[in-house]
């Protein structure tokens, strides 16, 4: 019962994904013109057969900025957990296997970047550098603020390895602490650094929409935040423009679930695979 | 006990020096000089300036980035406005109020705001985490976890975006903006500030109210099958107690520390509604601050944050040994 739930997780989270990488990844190259570009088409058409989910006050085509939208989410989602992963796993091992100091310098690193609330100074370097703030300079300062959580977790689990048969086993028959973290002790992180990996892609495609909709991220580039941005300085609710500000919270929440439930799936199949 | 104690008081210091070093030095490592990137932005808002102006302002800002003096002097006044005095200067938005007492005004507000979503949603989400959990046949409980999972990774902003679209727009019961009416304290005050607090307050509970439901049911469902409990069953205690005193006992704490590890997430998520919805508090300050260029209030927003939290925090901890009785204090 459990495995074939945590195995729909997985399988309705990856379809949605899928669908995601699909038309974030591949219909962006099909745009017939720019589609971040102002006054391309008629403005506020409603959706038609010209125009999917119709235009926006600016003139673009709604289909296809929420295509490009979602692969530029998607690619900043994907990089900061890539090397948030990356940086939380060497630190978490280097933490637990060797101890003592370089352990206490670690951990007290990671707990005060756990507490301290990210987004005040966020919002604070975006707005020195208002205009400037780049998605890569963004998603740098997101690595920074992400990678304590893996880092964490990992950590607590090498401690609890250090001391298995297996890895002494390892030790005593020569092994080098490199080859015994490959090939002993990663195969039971495995699915675990997966999980980690898709919920730290929802983390960082969170927090640059929630910078984007008060207007702090990149000027010039369209993400998920970004349209909701400009829906809502051009009051498309109050307009009743609902084609506008309805595809970009949709594909948000939609985006979303679809992460949780694959992140969540993995993570039930992670703690199996530990026998716990 | 006083072991115990000083660890974690040295803690709450390190991480609030942590957080302060942090935003001491962002601003040299940024590209462009922010005190000219700001005086350049009050220019171009239109007003003329004498250049005596334009000096007094440009010291100011300088101060206020913390950039006078050598590096190791500029760290020890920044400190010590932030630590000590808690004087950012006057706000330069709004001049001359002092920015403490701006956010003097403000941190009731988030305070009662993050307060009663947090203790709402925790008890809430604990509870009926507990019953999906031990009880994972129940249709109820099936329904309440898939509304948990749909609900639980919408960030706040977007919830309360869904919640203001259809409450205020479509059907206008709840308000836009947050007005709130009557003299402090008086009956109608209170009801006011309640009506104009819900919307914003509904996002933040639904949505935590899906984290602490989750983790409640993985917890409370993996302790039911723990041998003590089997035991505990077969003695004949009633079912109520073994739900009440042997399950939930030992799911609470782990979702106690969760709670400190969350605050920092919460307040972040807190912000945005704030600005979402007006609502008169600390994050709706921080985007005062950034709108009109008010360095200023920006750093004393961002630094009162980060002790706000951190003080939050540490409440939690303290409060954890009381409610673990096998934590021993040598």
């Amino acid at each position: 019962m459990r495995a074939w739930f945590s195995s729909a997780r997985i399988f309705w989270g990856g379809l949605i994904l899928l669908l995601f990488v699909i038309v974030g990844g591949l219909m962006p190259w099909f745009a017939p013109a720019d589609p971040r570009a102002w006054q391309t088409y008629p403005r506020n058409r409603k959706p038609s057969l010209d125009h999917w989910l119709g235009t926006t006050n600016l003139g673009q085509d709604i289909f296809w900025l929420l295509s490009w939208a979602i692969g530029n989410s998607l690619l900043l989602g994907v990089i900061v957990a890539f090397f948030a992963t990356l940086i939380g796993v060497i630190a978490g091992l280097t933490a637990g296997f060797r101890g003592g100091l370089v352990d206490r310098v670690l951990s007290f690193m990671m707990d005060a970047t756990i507490v301290v609330p990210s987004l005040p100074i966020l919002i604070l370097m975006a707005s020195i550098l208002k205009g400037q703030a780049s998605l890569p300079a963004i998603a740098l300062i997101l690595i920074a603020f992400n990678w304590p959580f893996p880092a964490r977790q990992i950590r607590s689990v090498a401690l609890s390895m250090r001391e298995r048969e297996f890895v002494h086993m390892a030790w005593f028959s020569g092994e080098s602490a490199a080859a015994i973290i490959s090939r002993q002790i990663f195969p039971y992180l495995r699915t675990w650094a997966m999980a980690n990996f898709i919920n730290t892609i929802l983390v960082g495609i969170a927090v640059e929409s929630s910078l984007a909709v008060i207007g702090l991220s990149s000027a010039d580039q369209a993400t998920l935040g970004t349209m909701i941005y400009w829906a809502l300085k051009y009051q498309a609710i109050l307009a009743g423009r609902w084609w506008w500000i309805g595809p970009p919270v949709v594909a948000i929440i939609l985006l979303f679930v679809g992460l949780f439930l694959l992140a969540s799936g993995l993570g039930q199949r992670s703690q199996e695979a530990r026998g716990r | 006990m006083l072991g115990y104690l000083a660890t974690r008081l040295l803690g709450y210091v390190g991480v609030i020096l942590f957080g302060v070093t942090f935003i001491f030095f962002l601003p040299r490592f940024l590209p462009s000089d922010p005190v000219e990137a700001m005086l350049g932005k009050i220019q171009s808002q239109g007003q003329y300036m004498e250049e005596a102006q334009v000096e007094a302002l440009r010291s100011s800002l300088t101060d206020a980035f913390g950039l006078k003096g050598s590096l190791f002097e500029q760290y020890g006044r920044f400190l010590k406005r932030i630590l000590i005095t808690g004087d950012f200067g006057p706000s330069l938005a709004m001049y001359p109020t002092p920015v403490s007492e701006l956010i003097r005004n403000s941190l009731p507000w988030t305070f009662g705001l993050l307060l009663s979503t947090v203790l709402i949603a925790w008890v809430v989400g604990n509870a009926v985490g507990l019953i999906v959990g031990t009880r994972p046949n129940w249709k109820i409980s099936r329904v309440l976890e898939g509304i948990a999972i749909l609900v639980y990774p919408i960030p706040y902003y977007v919830l309360g975006l869904v919640l203001s679209i259809f409450l205020s727009y479509i059907w206008p019961i709840f308000p836009l903006t947050t007005s709130v009416q009557g003299a402090p304290w008086t009956w109608e005050f209170v009801v006011s500030v309640v009506y104009n607090s819900f919307l914003p307050a509904a996002s933040i509970v639904l949505v935590t109210f899906g984290w602490w439901l989750l983790s409640m049911r993985a917890l409370s469902a993996a302790i039911a099958e723990e041998e003590f409990v089997h035991y505990a069953r077969l003695k004949g205690i009633s079912e109520r107690r073994l739900l009440g005193g042997y399950v939930f006992r030992n799911a609470l704490l782990p979702q106690v520390t969760f709670l400190a590890l969350q605050l920092g997430l919460m307040f972040n998520g807190s912000i945005i509604c704030e600005i979402l919805f007006a609502y008169p508090g600390v994050g709706s300050l921080i985007y005062t601050a950034v709108i009109q260029g008010d360095y200023n209030l920006l750093m004393g927003t961002v630094a009162t944050s980060i002790i706000a939290v951190a003080t939050a925090t540490l409440v939690v901890d303290l409060v954890y040994p009381l409610i673990d009785p096998r934590i021993r204090f040598k």
